[in-house]
């Protein structure tokens, strides 16, 4: 039996009269990649931020972890942050700073990180991704692929072993969506992290996905794997993938 | 065709009824204005209660220090120059009806420390400064990158919004000394553009007349100045939240309730000041 690493119970979540999650209950197995597949503005991002605290929920129960999210002080909730990736859907690597300056910015909470080592886990970081040449540029003087490269090099600087990426191939070329997707795998085998996944990308979903959950108006309405989503009766569901 | 028309006409009548509520004076200007100067009091006690606690980014203080203090110079320098210069031009021809043109230099001296120089710095300070950090802190909420520094377990609170305070209430009653001096200066080729006296005459005159008074209020009400522009224009950036929209708005609103702010904190100034001396 895998341990859950985390579990959503009954979560329901309004912005004034809009309903954004109706009822949402799920659970992410460690080791395990989740994708959560649905239309734009079906509250995938809501999800996703509502699970390290972002945003804060209604109703219902998220536990990370095994720690209920809701009844975590300020600085439980930052030590249980450090230990979860997030990749955000626009990178969100700050503009100030350099690609290095950018990786080094979690570490600072870290005191017995001497520079020798914050060095090396930066070259580290960028080696994973590929991208050791643009340690000293500015994210303004990189192209759209590079900076969610650079933005999963930040996540991974703290070794994670959670990560959620919210949309993680949105805005780029087939060619370097697929190379994003292909990046998700290679660091799932290498750190054997849990991911949760947010994408509209059937392809992304296809390639990285152990298990899918489609959500539609706030409520999931469907999960399985793509094999098995992909072939089902519901003809909403097959639309998603492109099969009538 | 007849059920799509009368829904339309249903929406009509819909659009026009105004709840009594919403024509409310107090619902319309008052109660807004109450809630913002609320949340902006809860925005002040967080700035205390993250001030004093550790751990100090004494790094990033030093940054906005240089960011804010050091690169608003010039303009200010600029400004005071002009300012000592054209108000001592102005001044001449009425002190001249009265004979009084030997006070020109003690006149402007006073204007400037206690007045104009504070005020004027401060209001460029805010449009410079003011406007930069409301920019800045609501473009880097709108591309999440306040949410990204939240998530990897840094407060980004006293990383971005203390520091800024910190550094503008400190740096504008620095910029205002500076501005002073280039004033003062201004004010001295302003006398020697029709006249003749020399710089130790005429700052023997300056000083003749001014004394510790005239600077201590002046310098003292800078630093609520420069707290007041960084707090407003923090909490306008840190609380955006309409796109791109929302940045140019920030910045906006930084400038005009920063300035606004300035005049309403130098009448309370002037008022404490009377009353004690």
């Amino acid at each position: 039996m895998k341990d859950c690493v985390i579990e959503i119970t009954h979560v329901k979540k309004s912005f004034g009269s809009n309903c954004v999650l109706a009822d949402i209950s799920l659970n992410l197995q460690k080791g395990e990649n989740l994708v959560i597949l649905g239309k734009s503005g079906s509250g995938k991002s809501v999800l996703i931020k509502c699970l390290v605290g972002l945003i804060p929920i209604d109703e219902g129960n998220i536990r990370v972890f095994n720690q209920d999210l809701s009844a975590l002080n300020a600085h439980e909730l930052n030590a249980l942050r450090r230990k979860i990736g997030f990749l955000f859907q626009s990178a969100a690597l700050y503009d100030s700073m350099t690609v290095r300056e950018n990786l080094e910015f979690p570490l600072r909470i870290s005191k017995t990180i001497n520079n020798t080592e914050r060095d090396a886990l930066v070259t580290e970081a960028l080696k994973n991704v590929g991208l050791e040449t643009v340690i000293d540029k500015l994210p303004s003087e990189l192209s759209g692929g590079m900076r969610k490269r650079v933005g999963l090099a930040r996540t991974l600087i703290l070794k994670p072993e959670l990560i959620l990426y919210d949309e993680p191939t949105t805005g780029l070329d087939p060619i370097t969506a697929g190379e994003i997707s292909e990046l998700i795998l290679e660091i799932q085998k290498k750190y054997n992290t849990s991911s949760v996944i947010i994408t509209h990308d059937v392809e992304c979903a296809r390639k990285v996905a152990n298990r899918i959950i489609i959500i539609k108006d706030g409520a999931p309405v469907a999960t399985g794997t793509f094999a098995q989503l992909s072939e089902s009766e519901d003809a909403w569901i097959r639309s998603f993938f492109n099969k009538n | 065709m007849a059920t799509t028309n009368s829904a339309a006409s249903e929406k009509k009548e819909v659009a026009v009824i105004v709840p009594v509520e919403s024509r409310n004076p107090y619902t319309l200007f008052i109660r807004p204005i109450l809630h913002e100067v609320a949340m902006l009091a809860r925005f002040c006690a967080l700035f205390f209660k993250e001030v004093f606690a550790p751990p100090y980014e004494l790094k990033e203080l030093i940054r906005q220090c240089f960011l804010i203090g050091y690169k608003s110079f010039p303009l200010v320098a600029i400004t005071g120059f002009i300012m000592g210069l054209v108000l001592t031009i102005q001044s001449r021809p009425t002190l001249a009806q009265f004979g009084a043109e030997s006070w020109l230099p003690a006149m402007v001296a006073v204007s400037i420390i206690r007045e104009i120089g504070p005020v004027i710095t401060a209001l460029i300070f805010a449009g410079k400064a003011g406007s930069g950090i409301g920019a800045e802190l609501a473009s880097m909420k709108v591309t999440e990158q306040i949410d990204a520094m939240e998530v990897s377990g840094i407060n980004p609170f006293k990383y971005l919004v203390v520091t800024r305070i910190i550094a503008s209430t400190f740096m504008l009653p620095l910029l205002v000394i500076a501005s002073d001096a280039v004033s003062l200066y201004g004010a001295y080729i302003g006398v020697n553009l029709k006249g003749d006296v020399s710089f130790q005459l005429f700052f023997l005159k300056v000083f003749e007349k001014l004394s510790f008074s005239d600077l201590f209020p002046a310098v003292i009400k800078t630093f609520f100045f420069g707290f007041m522009v960084a707090l407003i224009s923090c909490y306008k950036g840190y609380n955006s939240n309409k796109g791109t929209v929302g940045v140019g708005e920030s910045a906006n609103a930084s400038v005009v309730l920063a300035s606004l702010s300035i005049f309403i904190l130098d009448m309370i100034a002037v008022q404490l000041t009377s009353l004690i001396t």
